[in-house]
């Protein structure tokens, strides 16, 4: 939807300070997967957060499967836990690009309502890079302490057929 | 080891005679040659077998359709005016076009783009346009009949909502295909409530198709492999399981049951499983509850259903996986989630929530991709060129214990049977 045509779009120069600051975020968040410090993940998101990685035909039928579903920070912690300690994969490097971020509404309760396409791309340590992923995030992004957290990341991924698998968060 | 010095053929050109007569050696080849590959489509995917197409409820109205596949074979699975599944070849007649592109929809008929020639939902030519000429001039011979130019079809069979098809037309029927004890757990799954797609993931696994069926045929792995399953009781050397398998050796069904108690594990086995920890605790330990809705004794069944279908009942997470191979190395696999009609909103999340164990991101689904490409690898870059399969001895068809591969040893008495190998 045109920022014009939401009912709760916000002046253009709120829209600008919004969308510094979510890129700020975003950039924050690759940053610490990039690295590979999965545990620290979870900071990202509020307590009872939503996060869903899941193909942009089930978004688009409305079907609601994941392939990953998180509900509430417990969850998050557990694939993090589960991917740092327990998981067997093959060694990788993961990088996150993001382009296009879109403010679509300031709610009323100061809930922020973004966009953002990303890529993913994935290096295996025997392998030439490949384009891993690429999608879109649709978020809803809440001010705790002065901080943005993210109460719901949507992860829509155009990109329907994963190659063997899809290990870290994206 | 001496014999592969006296070896005539290598493992690029092999004479495809079994090692020593042997099921407890699989030869390389069976996984790595065009040829074989090649004489796989035509005598199991394209011979007698039912192979699974669809759901019912992907196609719920007439002119509902979905593309699939029966092996690397597309089709289209079409729900006709009278209710029935018709399967037909995605092919036109005309120029061979592979036609029906979306993955799913509703039409009244099928038309290629290319020359709109238009098919019923049955894939009965019947329209060809200019079929007469223009202004007397050129168009089909007289002698042209529509029906002899229909799509390829083929034999269907449906069971509890589950969309089965064949090239072969005098199969068997669907039950005595499957087997009294393999069938006992489809219908526990299918047990006849009315099923509600929940979505779907696509993945590739550069792997022989073969190796899918045989890693849930070796319930060895289950408790080495997935410290997830260990470490949170899911499943420990000790349950109650099972490799169930079927008389002819072709399906199986790995069940287990999930300990009512957090299973005491004792010290032997503690020692066997490198990946146990008594230390590791879950945040949210909602991905391990078990509501009862089965008749049966299993609170798991992975159903390995010859030749491309897998039924997963992994505690309240269900779907179909359809094995789609793409040559020797690699296969496409293509996930259908699904609940029930009468799912409440808490339950169908209960299973969205439990989808994290599986899929090419679930905690065990993407460790068995991983293994399944390694295996592949190793295959391809080495010199050896047999593996090694002697888990239970010689023992063949179902058992009651873990620590075996005889529903290996199965698959491939079936298999060397079908192929003349």
């Amino acid at each position: 939807m045109p920022l014009d045509a939401h009912p709760s779009a916000p002046a253009p120069a709120t829209v600008r300070d919004l969308r510094f600051a979510i890129e700020e975020f975003n950039f924050e968040y690759a940053a610490v997967l990039d690295a590979g410090k999965v545990a620290d993940w979870p900071n990202f998101f509020t307590d009872d957060a939503l996060y869903v990685v899941t193909g942009r035909e089930n978004a688009d039928a409305n079907l609601p499967v994941g392939l990953v579903y998180c509900e509430g920070i417990g969850m998050l912690k557990d694939r993090a836990l589960a991917i740092a300690k327990s998981m067997m994969f093959a060694p990788r490097y993961m990088q996150h690009q993001f382009s296009n971020v879109r403010i679509l509404a300031l709610e009323a309760d100061g809930t922020i309502v973004a966009r953002t396409n990303y890529v993913l791309y994935q290096t295996l340590v025997d392998e030439k890079t490949t384009i891993q992923q690429v999608g879109r995030y649709d978020d809803r992004f809440v001010r705790r302490d002065k901080r943005l957290l993210l109460r719901a990341r949507r992860c829509v991924y155009d990109s329907l057929i994963i190659d063997t698998a899809l290990i870290y968060p994206v | 080891m001496p014999d592969d010095l006296t070896k005539t053929s290598g493992k690029n050109e092999p004479d495809y005679i079994w090692p020593n007569d042997d099921l407890q050696l699989i030869p390389d080849w069976v996984y790595t040659s065009q040829a074989i590959y090649e004489r796989e489509l035509e005598r199991i995917f394209h011979g007698r077998t039912w192979n699974f197409v669809a759901l019912e409820a992907e196609i719920p109205e007439p002119g509902s359709f979905k593309r699939s596949f029966v092996g690397p074979t597309p089709v289209v699975v079409a729900r006709d005016l009278d209710g029935s599944v018709r399967v037909f070849e995605n092919r036109c007649a005309h120029r061979g076009a592979e036609m029906c592109r979306p993955a799913a929809g509703k039409v009244k008929e099928f038309v290629c783009p290319y020359h709109q020639w238009t098919y019923d939902l049955a894939g009965n030519l019947i329209g060809v346009p200019f079929r007469r000429g223009l202004n007397k001039q050129g168009g089909m011979p007289a002698d042209f009949r529509p029906e002899e130019h229909n799509l390829r079809q083929l034999g269907v069979t449906t069971r509890r909502g589950v969309v089965f098809a064949s090239f072969c037309h005098d199969m068997e029927s669907l039950e005595d295909y499957l087997g009294k004890d393999v069938l006992e757990d489809f219908d526990a799954t299918f047990d006849g409530r009315k099923l509600k797609i929940l979505g779907y993931y696509r993945n590739t696994v550069p792997s022989n198709w073969k190796m899918y069926h045989e890693n849930l045929k070796d319930p060895y792995h289950a408790t080495l492999l997935h410290a997830f399953l260990v470490n949170f009781g899911l499943m420990v050397a000790g349950n109650k399981c099972a490799m169930i398998v079927d008389p002819s050796g072709r399906h199986g069904t790995l069940a287990s049951a999930k300990p009512e108690e957090k299973l005491q594990v004792d010290d032997y086995a503690k020692k066997q499983m490198r990946a146990f920890s008594d230390k590791m605790e879950l945040a949210d330990r909602r991905f391990l509850d078990y509501v009862k809705e089965f008749k049966s004794p299993w609170s798991v069944t992975m159903q390995t259903i010859w030749p491309n279908l897998i039924v997963q009942r992994e505690l309240n997470t269900l779907g179909v996986r359809h094995i789609v191979p793409q040559g020797p190395n690699e296969f496409l696999m293509i996930w259908v989630m699904f609940g029930y009609g009468g799912d409440s909103d808490e339950m169908v999340r209960h299973r969205l929530r439990q989808g994290n164990l599986m899929g090419p991101s679930g905690f065990l689904g993407l460790e068995d991709n991983e293994a399944l490409k390694f295996v592949q690898q190793g295959m391809a870059r080495s010199l050896s060129d047999t593996s090694y399969v002697a888990l239970g001895d010689r023992e063949e068809g179902t058992a009651h214990h873990i620590i075996t591969e005889g529903g290996i040893r199965s698959m491939y008495r079936h298999y060397r049977g079908v192929m003349g190998l």
